[in-house]
């Protein structure tokens, strides 16, 4: 028996809800319809599912906000029979994953659904919560930053970028391949909210938000919703239609959690991560065929790169120089959905969905014309990062 | 001296009241391992070096340096002008002590990396906000 159990553990169906700019359809509802694609997608029935998981908490009966469907109204929506459930903290968006993952190496569930449900833009949240002049408490680790007017990941992360790039050199024009390139892939992808493409002057005279960042590089708010089923194996491959395995996970946190005083800072908690997950398998990163990595900011691309150690610091700039390398026809395919930037802020779920969808083939126009046999996926920034090594074999 | 700004002010409790409310004799307090003087921040009960419980707020030198900086220009709060300048900065007894500020008496342009600055304090009631001018 291998020690690493998550190789013993697939993902078994992917369902993703419509997605939506502006509020129309109750987020909790657009949750329901992607747990229901995924389930079927895996050639499953709600019997079968006897577990469920989400990040973050979500409170009950409120179906909106950042975490708009929680598992306990999703379990009486659905009619689960559960053995196992979980919401809460943990090692970014992925955690509901690898908390799924342990409980089925346990032997406490077969067939766990997870999901990441999006409804930031039925309530305004921080980027308009202040408009009416009132000011908020600064509570927990909020507190360190907001009472420097700086309310959003972008002024903590643009701390993070700007001192990165001074120090590796690269510049806001490679920066800006990667939103430009994703617009690219989100023009071949039906679902995405934003599908014209854009050039590198419309990315350098893009209103700014905060420095190095115009708004070109903050993923887009959307209401939707994301859903993957994580089955055991050995059932999986009797059970359902095209499962794919997971090679590695990382979940590590071993540095001091904390936006702004890690030792090794600017890097973050998904240096731990990516680091744990290749400890845990005998590839290594030049078998990646696709990436899919978190670009809620599109500095957090390039710090995914280099952890994982797709790209070497220094030498990230002159990588996305000219955007050819990441594109579809290009050496490491990257984010070919659109990713968060273009199709919309579905926080590395929808990231886990397109590399499941890329390794089966069924990723249609966008389908990377190479053999797909191992694709890597990164979620989170600051403080937690999580990371998926998937294989179809 | 000119109005404030208004600011979100955090909540005060024993973990943070020295860092946030310390500034009432114009220094800065960072808590402090007294068995092996590494600083931590923020508030641990333990030292992480070295376990011992003896770690309480001291004072610092209120001087660092400018690790990196974000301009920001979203108008998040209506009665805050934009663009203003928010810096991360390293005090100097210990690098990775790095604080989250704003730069003042100085302009927008001047918040440079390497710049060296010291505290000040900008008063809301009992909460003193560790602000940085240049040195
Ligand atoms: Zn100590």
């Amino acid at each position: 028996m291998t020690r690493y159990f998550e190789k013993n553990v697939a993902v078994s169906g992917v369902g993703q809800s419509k997605l939506y700019r502006k509020p129309t359809v109750y987020p909790f509802d657009l949750c329901v319809d992607a747990c229901m694609a995924a389930i079927e997608d895996a050639g499953l029935t709600p019997a079968d599912i006897d577990g469920v998981a989400c990040w973050p908490a979500a409170p009950p009966h409120v179906g909106h906000g950042t975490s708009s469907a929680s598992t306990t109204d999703i379990k009486n929506s659905l009619g689960l029979k559960l053995n196992w459930y979980a919401s809460g903290s943990g090692p970014a968006q992925y955690a509901s994953i690898i908390n799924a993952i342990g409980a089925i190496a346990a032997g406490y569930c077969d067939h766990v659904l997870c999901y990441r449900a999006e409804g930031e833009r039925w309530v305004p949240t921080y980027g308009r919560a202040y408009v009416d002049g009132s000011m908020p408490t600064a509570e927990g680790f909020q507190q360190w930053t907001l009472p420097y007017w700086a309310p959003s990941a972008a002024n903590w992360i643009g701390l993070h970028a700007d001192c990165h790039m001074r120090k590796t050199g690269i510049s806001r024009e490679q920066m800006g391949m990667i939103p430009i390139n994703q617009r690219r892939n989100a023009g071949l992808n039906e679902a995405a909210v934003y599908r014209e493409p854009i050039t590198l002057d419309d990315y350098m005279n893009a209103r700014m938000v905060s420095s190095p960042f115009c708004l070109y590089d903050c993923d887009v708010p959307i209401d939707g919703s994301a859903a993957v089923v994580i089955s055991r194996l050995d059932v999986a491959r009797e059970r359902t239609r095209k499962p794919i395995r997971f090679e590695a996970v990382g979940s590590a946190l071993h540095d001091h959690e904390s936006w702004f005083c890690r030792t090794d800072w600017p890097n973050m908690a998904l240096n731990d991560a990516a680091k744990m997950m290749w400890s845990r398998t005998d590839l290594t990163a030049k078998d990646v065929s696709t990436a899919h990595l978190y670009d809620g900011f599109t500095w957090l691309t390039i710090l995914w790169l280099e952890a994982l150690g797709l790209t070497k610091p220094g030498e990230t700039g002159g990588f996305l120089e000219g955007g050819q390398r990441i594109a579809l026809e290009g050496e490491l395919p990257l984010n070919t959905n659109g990713g968060q930037l273009s199709e919309g802020r579905l926080h590395a779920f929808s990231h886990l969905v397109e590399a499941v969808r890329q390794l089966r083939g069924e990723a249609g126009p966008r389908q990377v014309k190479k053999d797909v046999k191992v694709s890597v996926c990164g979620a989170g920034g600051g403080v937690f990062g999580s990371s998926l090594l998937l294989v179809n074999d | 001296m000119t109005e404030l700004l208004p600011r979100p002010l955090p909540n005060i409790n024993e973990m943070n009241r020295d860092f946030w409310c310390g500034g009432a004799d114009g220094r800065l307090h960072i808590h402090r391992c007294g068995a092996c003087k590494r600083w931590h921040h923020p508030y641990v009960a333990a030292c992480p070096a070295c376990l011992s419980r003896d770690v309480k707020a001291e004072p610092v030198s209120g001087l660092g340096k400018v690790k990196a900086v974000t301009i920001n220009h979203q108008p998040w709060f209506p009665a805050v002008p934009v663009p203003y300048a928010v810096i991360l900065v390293e005090l100097d007894e210990q690098e990775d002590i790095r604080l989250p500020a704003n730069l003042v008496n100085a302009p927008v342009e001047a918040a440079q990396p390497g710049l060296k600055v010291k505290v000040c304090f900008q008063q809301y009631g009992d909460i003193f906000i560790p602000v940085f001018e240049p040195a």
